[in-house]
């Protein structure tokens, strides 16, 4: 056994230390050890985009991402998004729009679907399939978590306007 | 999926990588984004005993563009597909970049990781033929270029010393039209058959070819046979015809899970036709 790191992570604004080993994965870390279970672990194999962060500004995927990396990173989920009872306008769109069935891509989607629009806040159809290329999802074929992001930009941007 | 266990190193200099790398020897693996060595440590196809992150090494990051254009290793796959200036000065850079993996493994996976690994389904290396690129290996005993056309051997084998890290990739500007055309099962997948290809014309006529191809061999293929044949002709069918004919004797694809050899030959003829095409309309 390799000693245990002394880890430091902010996760949505709030500071964390833990004990891990280096080879821990940070999807690990921050489900069994901090209990931030909102990320999923779909494949663990890269592909499927459910264990979806933000780390310093960027979807990545949690999966393959040591504990040791993100030593010291700002980490974002689900959880930092909304709450049950403030639900982010990505969520509510996703809830209208049928943006889900069982829902277990879902936090990665909309976690993903989030940092696509801080990048690019009116999206076009295809730059939305493209921007959430890295997430899959076994149950809905797609179409409606397209329909609930575009519904989503749309509002944000009006949010914004309403209150220039 | 847990991999074996590691002493995790996060060295700010060059200097200090080197001298563990001097340290560990074959003990020891550098880690950029981490997004082919992780799953390989995962399988426990790789199990180095140190672990070198690079991303402390912010000198080996940027993109800089002249006659020459330099890329730091720790340059990511989205900061290609970002980077204005080399989407003017280079643009089949990005037209590759976009191709491979998906946003979020972009993100982290750099252009350094991508060309050492020696996977010879990465995408970057066969493009890097097609540029003529150099790449620059600082190790104990200095700084080297090596030519990206010499520097693969075999699968996951390349002329980098254990102790050696590439710190950049460099290119004279590219010139003429290009294409990155890549045949893939599914988005995020790695090529059943990919084709970098750049042509000048002038006056109606190619003035110059490069073509390469990716996942075809153990190797990326440099196809100077395929170039040739473009050269001197109008880019009609019967050229490219030429030219997938010679590309197809430089190949030397295997059958595995992206079937067997004879379609693999079959669709780096229609990709590597379909990237001349562009290419030339681009001219
Ligand atoms: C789901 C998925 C799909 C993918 N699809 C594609 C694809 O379609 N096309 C494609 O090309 N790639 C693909 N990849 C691989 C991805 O692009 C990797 O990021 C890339 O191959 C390696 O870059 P890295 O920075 O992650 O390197 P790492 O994984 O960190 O390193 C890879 C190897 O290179 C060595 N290394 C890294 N940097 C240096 C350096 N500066 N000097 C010396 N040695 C170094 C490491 O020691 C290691 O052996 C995919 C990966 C995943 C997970
Ligand atoms: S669990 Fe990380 S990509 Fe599937
Ligand atoms: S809703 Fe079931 S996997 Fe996407």
């Amino acid at each position: 056994m390799s000693d245990k790191m002394h880890l430091k992570l902010t996760v949505n604004g709030e500071a964390h230390e833990t004990l891990a080993e280096p080879r821990e994965l940070l999807i690990h870390v921050l489900r069994e050890q901090l209990g931030i279970t909102g990320p999923h672990i779909g494949c663990e194999t890269s592909h499927c985009g459910a264990c979806t962060v933000d780390m310093g500004g960027k979807s990545v995927k949690a999966c393959t991402v040591f504990a040791a990396q993100a030593q010291g990173a700002e980490i974002t989920t689900v959880e930092g998004l909304g709450a049950p009872d403030g639900l982010h306008v990505l969520q509510e769109m996703f809830r209208e729009h049928h943006g889900l069935q069982c829902g277990f891509c879902t936090p990665g989607m909309i976690t993903r679907a989030w940092r696509l629009l801080q990048d690019n806040p009116s999206p076009t159809e295809e730059e939305v399939r493209f921007g959430m290329s890295g997430n899959l999802c076994r149950c809905t074929g797609y179409q409606n978590i397209v329909k609930a992001i575009l519904a989503a930009a749309d509002q944000m941007n009006a949010m914004k306007e309403a209150a220039e | 999926m847990i991999p074996s266990t590691f002493e995790y190193h996060r060295p700010d200099d060059l200097a200090a990588v080197i001298a563990l790398l001097q340290e560990h020897g074959d003990e020891a693996r550098v880690v950029a984004g981490g997004h082919s060595l992780i799953p390989m440590m995962k399988l426990r196809m790789a199990d180095p005993a140190h672990l070198i992150d690079l991303q402390g090494l912010s000198d080996l990051k940027g993109i800089e563009i002249g006659d020459v254009i330099r890329i730091g290793a720790m340059t990511t796959q989205a900061e290609i597909i970002d980077h204005d200036g080399l989407a003017e000065a280079a643009p089949i850079m990005a037209e590759a970049a976009r191709q491979i993996a998906d946003p979020q493994v972009r993100n982290l996976g750099t252009v350094g990781g991508n060309i050492a690994n020696g996977d010879p389904g990465n995408d970057m290396p066969g493009l890097m033929q097609c540029l003529d690129a150099r790449f620059t290996l600082v190790g104990p005993d200095g700084t080297r270029e090596v030519a990206a056309r010499d520097f693969y051997e075999a699968a996951y084998v390349t002329t980098r010393e254990e102790e050696e890290v590439l710190t950049a990739v460099s290119f004279d500007r590219p010139r003429g039209g290009y294409a990155y055309e890549k045949q893939k099962r599914k988005i995020g997948d790695y090529a059943t058959a990919a084709a970098a290809v750049q042509i000048v014309a002038e006056g109606g006529r190619v003035s110059a070819a490069s073509v390469a191809m990716t996942n075809l061999s153990d190797v990326p293929v440099f196809s100077a046979a395929a170039g040739a044949a473009l050269e001197g002709t109008a880019c009609g069918e019967e050229a490219v015809q030429a030219a997938v004919a010679a590309m197809l004797g430089d190949i030397d694809p295997m059958e595995d899970n992206r079937g067997p050899v004879e379609f693999k030959k079959h669709v780096a003829g229609v990709i590597l036709a379909r990237a001349i095409v562009r290419a030339w309309s681009r001219a």
